[in-house]
């Protein structure tokens, strides 16, 4: 994981709600050991055709379109709690995904990856897709330390929420694994409960 | 003020509250598949770690397994490589494997319940969303990504952020040939696919109490398509009597003490909840679903709505194109070339029995190709024993080996482009059961019924 800095980026659309995981990187990809190489298969049945030909009118395949930014319809990522769609993202070159709402897992599996979900509201969001569609090469700003999320051409800055602990995960680099391994001889101590509710050993 | 089900549960297992809200939370019981679970192994190789608590993990082979001849060698390689991985995995780490050829094998979200190793008052994780099947127990359990089991292997825990609450009442009863598949369908077609996000949802009422703990599963199961982390229902006598003798249950006077402490689980009168529905049992009948995905659903009465409450214009257009439909559109008696009755949902003894009753000296329409993939080992072998597998062969169904098979088509069973599939599977999404598929939710008595007739039909006319 890399440490989340300040993006300045154009924006790749994608107005559909309730993209789920299954689309973000379909079932038959997941079959590989490791983590690398799955921004392949990004999106993979709307990128290509049964044939693997490109199907142009799909917006990562446009000439026009690009960024490290990805916006998307409402729920984003929802579905299977296949970790493989953030790898995805990321090993594709996402850095954002914005959204007016993001499914559950998906937004851990982002965060656990360095790629930052930013939450917005409706009406911010359906802005960003129009300033997009009026300008491709239109650029935002991503702030992480200072929370803001800014459309530079419409001058309108959207501050979202993302909680303190994760921020500074992203912020520095750090793993949630690390900080639970320190907090081993805690955890040891809680298995030796007297659980009220059920005792499992 | 009065606790919830589920504030009972998440309190007794919170190990420290962290800065920001953040909680470590300790996990009672993990399971892993070949899947989700080869990268976690990778990084606790990287940092030179142990699986903290073997005892309390159990590993399967579901995903990626074939249906058919698996005393042989897998062909795929890929495939190969996955489970070969799992079993050098937990040989490697010391986790027990109910791999292909075990008498334990089967989906994960199976085996668990049906070897009593899930129980009420658990936290359960998996690296699979259908976690939340083990709910139907008064278990908080939930779906992770990889680094989430990597992070469960090494310390038993994970950091959480305590999700908001939800109840679902359903009073009344269901109609004759509605099942609870169809009850979860209808809330979801009430709710949409995003309804639920952020929530742990407990579903309760006389509707639930009246389900047997099969059919609780199914409605637990579901919890993540309504954007859920996870769906519960208490545990009552009905629980208890399930776990009672089970492989892992507590037996002699263990039991008894456990029991005890279990009637214990419920919500207070006067907990509160972020947010609470309630809905008539009698309102739902045969479902099914016209879109992709599971909150695109109808009454089997119904036509294809012209708009959708809970998707946008555009995607409602979109889902509507690929699975060939058209607004207003009445899918009574329209053709369908697949039914796949099987899946974490709808692939257990219960579910077969209720097939198997309805299709017994009846067959398959010709031009349909029928498969029936049981959950798991003890499953098939109890249906085969009970003469299920035989009714439902004679009858024109495939009757294969256990595993996730056409649910999401890892493994060669796939439906191809174009198909309409009817499926007691959990997700219509585009391209899950393979790529084009059109995959139509239903409840395993509607699939054995549109299976028999080869269209849409109401299953109701012919009880």
């Amino acid at each position: 994981m890399e440490k989340f800095e300040i993006l300045k980026s154009t924006a790749v659309p994608l107005p559909i709600e309730n993209i789920d995981t299954d689309q973000i990187i379909p079932a038959r990809f997941l079959k590989a050991v490791d983590r690398n190489g799955f921004g392949e298969n990004l999106f993979r049945d709307w990128r290509y055709d049964q044939e693997g030909k490109q199907k142009m009118d799909f917006v990562l395949n446009s000439t026009v379109l690009n960024g490290k930014i990805l916006v998307a319809g409402a729920n984003f990522g929802c579905g299977s709690s296949r970790e493989h769609a953030a790898w995805a993202l990321v090993d594709y070159g996402f850095k954002v995904i914005v959204s007016s709402y993001f499914a559950d897992i998906f937004k851990s599996n982002a965060l656990n990856n360095g790629l930052l979900p930013v939450t917005v509201s409706k009406s911010y969001l359906a802005e960003v897709f129009q300033t997009i569609g009026e300008n491709p090469n239109t650029k935002f700003e991503v702030d992480l330390e200072s929370q803001t999320f800014v459309n530079i051409k419409k001058e309108a800055t959207f501050s979202f929420e993302i909680d303190p602990y994760k921020k500074m995960c992203l912020l520095n680099a750090y793993d949630d694994i690390d900080f639970l391994i320190s907090q081993k001889e805690e955890i040891e101590k809680f298995e030796e409960r007297d659980c009220k509710v059920v005792s499992v050993k | 003020m009065g606790k919830t089900l589920f504030d009972k549960i998440w309190e007794a297992h919170v190990v420290k509250q962290i800065e920001g809200g953040r909680e470590i939370f300790y996990i009672d019981k993990h399971f892993i598949h070949e899947v989700t679970s080869p990268q976690a192994f990778n990084g606790l190789r990287r940092r030179s770690l142990p699986v903290l608590r073997p005892s309390q993990t159990v590993a399967t082979a579901d995903h990626n397994v074939p249906t058919i001849n698996q005393h042989l060698p897998i062909i795929e390689p890929l495939s190969k490589l996955q489970v070969d991985t799992l079993i050098k995995n937990c040989a490697d780490f010391g986790v027990e494997l109910y791999g292909l050829g075990h008498e334990n094998q089967g989906i994960v979200h199976v085996i668990g319940p049906e070897l009593g190793l899930t129980q009420p008052g658990m936290t359960i994780v998996c690296g699979d969303s259908h976690t939340s099947t083990h709910g139907a127990f008064g278990c908080i359990a939930f779906g992770i990504g990889t680094s989430q089991v990597e992070q469960v292997l090494a310390t038993q825990c994970l950091l959480q952020m305590k999700p908001k609450k939800m109840r679902i009442n359903l009073d009344g009863e269901l109609d004759k040939g509605v099942l609870s598949k169809d009850l979860i369908l209808y809330l979801l077609s009430k709710l949409g696919t995003g309804g639920a996000t952020g929530h742990f949802i407990e579903y309760a009422g006389s509707a639930i109490s009246a389900l047997s703990m099969e059919a609780r599963m199914t409605v637990c199961n579901m919890s993540i398509e309504l954007g859920a982390r996870g769906g519960m229902i208490a545990p009552d006598e009905k629980t208890f009597e399930y776990i009672k003798g089970r492989t892992f249950s507590p037996s002699g006077s263990a039991f008894h003490e456990a029991v005890e402490k279990w009637k214990n689980l419920f919500s207070d009168e006067d907990a509160e909840f972020d947010k609470e529905y309630s809905f008539d049992a009698n309102e739902i009948e045969p479902m099914l679903t016209y879109g992709t995905n599971p909150g695109m659903g109808i009454k089997v009465t119904e036509l294809v709505p012209s708009q959708s409450d809970h998707e946008n214009e555009s995607s409602f257009k979109k889902a509507l194109e690929y699975m060939g439909l058209k607004p207003g559109q009445n899918l009574s008696e329209m053709q369908i070339e697949h039914v796949f009755i099987g899946s974490c949902t709808n692939s257990r003894i219960e579910d077969l029995r209720l097939v198997a009753e309805f299709v017994k000296g009846k067959k398959v329409a010709a031009h349909v190709k029928a498969s029936i993939v049981p959950g798991s080992k003890r499953v098939e072998q109890q249906a085969i024993k009970e003469g299920i597998a035989e009714i439902t062969k004679a009858a024109g169904f495939e009757f294969r080996q256990p595993g996730c098979s056409a649910c999401l088509g890892m493994n060669d069973d796939k439906v191809p482009a174009g198909n309409y599939c009817v499926s007691t599977s959990n997700r219509n999404f585009e391209g899950r059961q393979g790529p084009g598929a059109r995959t139509i939710l239903v409840s395993p008595l509607t699939a054995a019924s549109c299976a028999i007739e080869g269209k849409i039909v109401d299953v109701r006319k012919f009880l």
